[in-house]
């Protein structure tokens, strides 16, 4: 029996767990705060800290250790073998988990107040900085654990095909690596010197665009082992077969080259870009909706063929025969549904002209908690019920809890989320944390911010729910050993597949050459234009 | 390589969405000029204040000889200045703006005027409001503790 490092995934977890539920109680003291309604509890300085620490452990430590943890799983359990090198492992959580502790202090105690888009010429403490900065570079080692797993495997391995799981795990590892280049250009050349006052000023036009190459690849560094379980877990565990394995390659493939070089619509709205690079950015970004399109279809149509094979009838029928007692079932389908309601609304970000209306309002704070709290975040919370029995070798301590708790996550998403939408058309810019306005427009944001606060709620209890039955789980005597191969099989399984797809040589080339266009002529542009520079300001 | 006939419909069905949406939105940038504000403009924030179109006597509203009408203004911790913006209904505005701060943003709801605030550029908008009435300009962009402090009034009154 090889070592499958289940050590180490269940530790980066854990840490994933912990920062989301920690986010989670920040996120209802926040939706409280921003309602008016509780006076007593009102403080600015309060909030922007709870919102910088809120968009730290989301964005940054649930998703980055929840990735790690999971990539050494699929790494050793499809690649039946043990890591590349177990020790590089346990040194990037050391140094994940080291920068995290580093930038926590500052911004628990209100020195990092600067959310968790950095804002330069606002300035935090270095300490901020520097641990963010460790955060991503314990990521870079995972990154190469995952590629190097994998390329030693096929070279041990020749002729042989990637198993899909893999195949998906490192395409997101080198994406990864793409996408954080930005921000660590940013990170070492403008915001670190200048915040040691090694330099005295920056530019917060080049910070803006710098910050943008990593804004948009980063959502789909989140999303990837989203789509990897859909594709690779939810149809074994629905009781079906993935519908194509070629099509979830294509698809890992194009968010491989799509999601780095359109970064630009986080810029529609800036003065330092001209038209035309955003447009280009513009098309890009469509582009990259393909992908996502791909994945509705093909995760759809394995869930159908589940569906049938259970019994299931008609047209909808199967819907009905799926086994909604199966956790990870319940996720897919709230994903995919939440997954709906927010490309449509991704898609008005996205656009050239409509994004004017919505730019910086609650409509787009509303638009990625959907995606991201709801569609990421439940097939997280999916994956954590399906991988902790293969981890402890212990039951989940109740299945019953799990579905409760998905669907009451998906339900206080979408009451969170629909007047969070309806609050942005109705003119509500984000960011705040009150609404000190003379205009009767105040009165009607009232009854949506209302109607958030029980969306935080039910989302709180609902993860405190999970905390609990993962926590059960470890002392339940019930124990289960996995059965068999655990990912699923493909209708039609690949007997070979074109060299492209089985490896990312000519993809990293296309990003390349895409990258300079897309990001490497803004940039220079940025230079020679040589805009003066800003001195740091507090808060 | 296996793709189902199925599935193959479906790619056409991704294809003919993309370039639907692709092509209405280049179409309105072509034939409406429908662009995002990309005006690629620098300045210095550390002296604007001294002198320039930004000094305090050049800020507000103007009407040039032609009759078209620039809206200077200043965005900093924590107002949009001049504080009270008055223009005529149904007539292109041209606003330019920086700030000698830090970063914000500005909108007027339910409008086109939309666009960041990068100190060291000046960003410019124009756009035309169709209803009389008073509006508010609101800062968008985390600029500090006091970001929701940061809002002034634009008045859109019947043309003279």
């Amino acid at each position: 029996m090889y070592d499958k490092s289940k050590s180490v995934a269940i530790a980066n977890l854990w840490v994933a767990f912990a920062a989301f539920f920690v986010a989670i109680v920040l996120g209802l003291y926040q939706v409280a705060n921003r309602s008016g309604l509780f006076p007593e509890i009102e403080s600015h300085e309060l909030y922007f800290a709870s919102v910088s620490t809120h968009g730290v452990l989301m964005g940054f430590v649930l998703t980055t250790f929840f990735i790690m943890g999971f990539g050494y799983y699929t790494a050793t359990s499809t690649l039946k073998r043990p890591l590349w090198n177990k020790g590089l492992a346990w040194i990037a959580f050391i140094v994940a988990l080291g920068g995290t502790v580093m930038a926590a202090i500052p911004l628990l105690t209100g020195h990092a107040s600067v959310l968790y888009t950095f804002y330069p010429p606002l300035k935090a403490h270095p300490a901020f900085y520097i641990g963010a900065t460790l955060l991503v570079v314990g990521s870079w080692i995972w990154c190469l654990e995952m590629i190097m797993s994998t390329v030693t495997w096929k070279r041990d391995n020749p002729g042989e095909i990637v198993p899909l799981a893999m195949y998906g795990t490192t395409a997101n590892a080198i994406m990864w690596l793409w996408t954080s280049a930005g921000v660590a250009i940013e990170m070492l050349f403008q915001l670190i010197p200048w915040s040691l006052g090694i330099k005295d000023t920056i530019d917060p036009g080049m910070a803006r665009t710098l910050f943008s190459w990593t804004l948009h690849a980063i959502v789909y560094f989140w999303l990837f082992p989203a789509y990897i379980a859909m594709y690779t877990i939810l149809p074994k565990v629905a009781g079906g077969r993935l519908f194509s394995d070629e099509m979830a390659r294509i698809a890992f493939i194009m968010l491989l080259v799509i999601s780095v070089p359109i970064g630009f619509h986080h810029l529609y709205m800036d003065p330092q870009q001209s038209a035309g690079f955003k447009f280009l950015h513009m098309l890009g970004t469509f582009g990259v909706a393909i992908p996502t399109l791909l994945t509705g279809f093909t995760v759809l149509a394995s869930l159908e063929g589940a569906g049938r094979l259970r019994g299931g009838k008609g047209l909808f029928g199967w819907i009905g025969a799926l086994d909604w007692k199966e956790p990870m079932v319940v996720a897919g389908m709230m994903a995919l549904l939440m997954l709906i309601a927010g490309g449509f609304g991704g898609m008005i970000n996205a656009s050239y002209q409509m994004n004017t209306l919505v730019h910086n309002t609650q409509w787009v704070t509303g638009h990625f908690h959907l995606i991201f709290g709801g569609t990421t975040i439940i097939m997280y919370l999916a994956v954590a019920y399906w991988i902790w029995p293969k981890l402890t070798g212990r039951a989940i301590a109740s299945r019953a809890m799990a579905t409760t708790q998905l669907w009451l996550w998906t339900i206080g998403m979408l009451v969170l989320t629909l007047p969070w939408h309806a609050i942005g058309l109705l003119g509500q810019p984000r960011r705040i944390s009150s609404t000190p306005y003379d205009s009767p427009l105040v009165d009607q944001w009232n009854p949506h911010e209302v109607a958030m606060i029980v969306g935080g709620v039910i989302l709180l209890l609902s993860a405190l729910l999970f905390v609990l039955n993962l926590l059960m789980s470890h002392g339940t005597r019930k124990t289960e050993q996995p059965k068999g191969d655990e990912w699923a099989v493909a209708v039609y399984p690949p007997m070979r597949v074109p060299k492209p797809m089985n490896g990312y040589a000519l993809w990293n080339g296309i990003v390349a050459v895409w990258m300079v266009v897309a990001y490497g002529i803004p940039i220079v542009q940025l230079i020679l234009l040589d805009a003066p520079g800003s001195l740091p300001w507090g808060y | 390589m296996h793709i189902d006939p199925l599935e193959k419909k479906w790619m056409y069905v991704i294809g003919l969405i993309t370039v639907v949406m692709i092509g209405s939105m280049t179409y309105a940038a072509i034939t409406m000029n429908l662009h995002p504000p990309s005006n690629v403009e620098t300045i210095d924030p550390k002296t604007l204040h001294l002198e320039g179109e930004f000094a305090e006597d050049n800020l507000g509203v103007t009407t040039s000889p032609d009759g078209s009408i620039t809206v200077r203004m200043i965005a900093a911790r924590y107002s949009f200045y001049p504080q009270i913006i008055e223009v005529p209904v149904d007539t292109d505005v041209t606003f330019r703006l920086t700030a000698p701060d830090i970063v914000h943003g500005v909108h007027v709801p339910f409008t086109n005027m939309s666009t960041m605030v990068i100190p060291g550029y000046i960003s410019e908008v124009t756009t035309r409001f169709s209803k009389t009435g008073e509006a508010l300009f609101l800062c968008n962009e985390y600029c500090g503790l006091g970001h929701d402090y940061m809002w002034s009034k634009l008045k859109v009154v019947p043309k003279a």
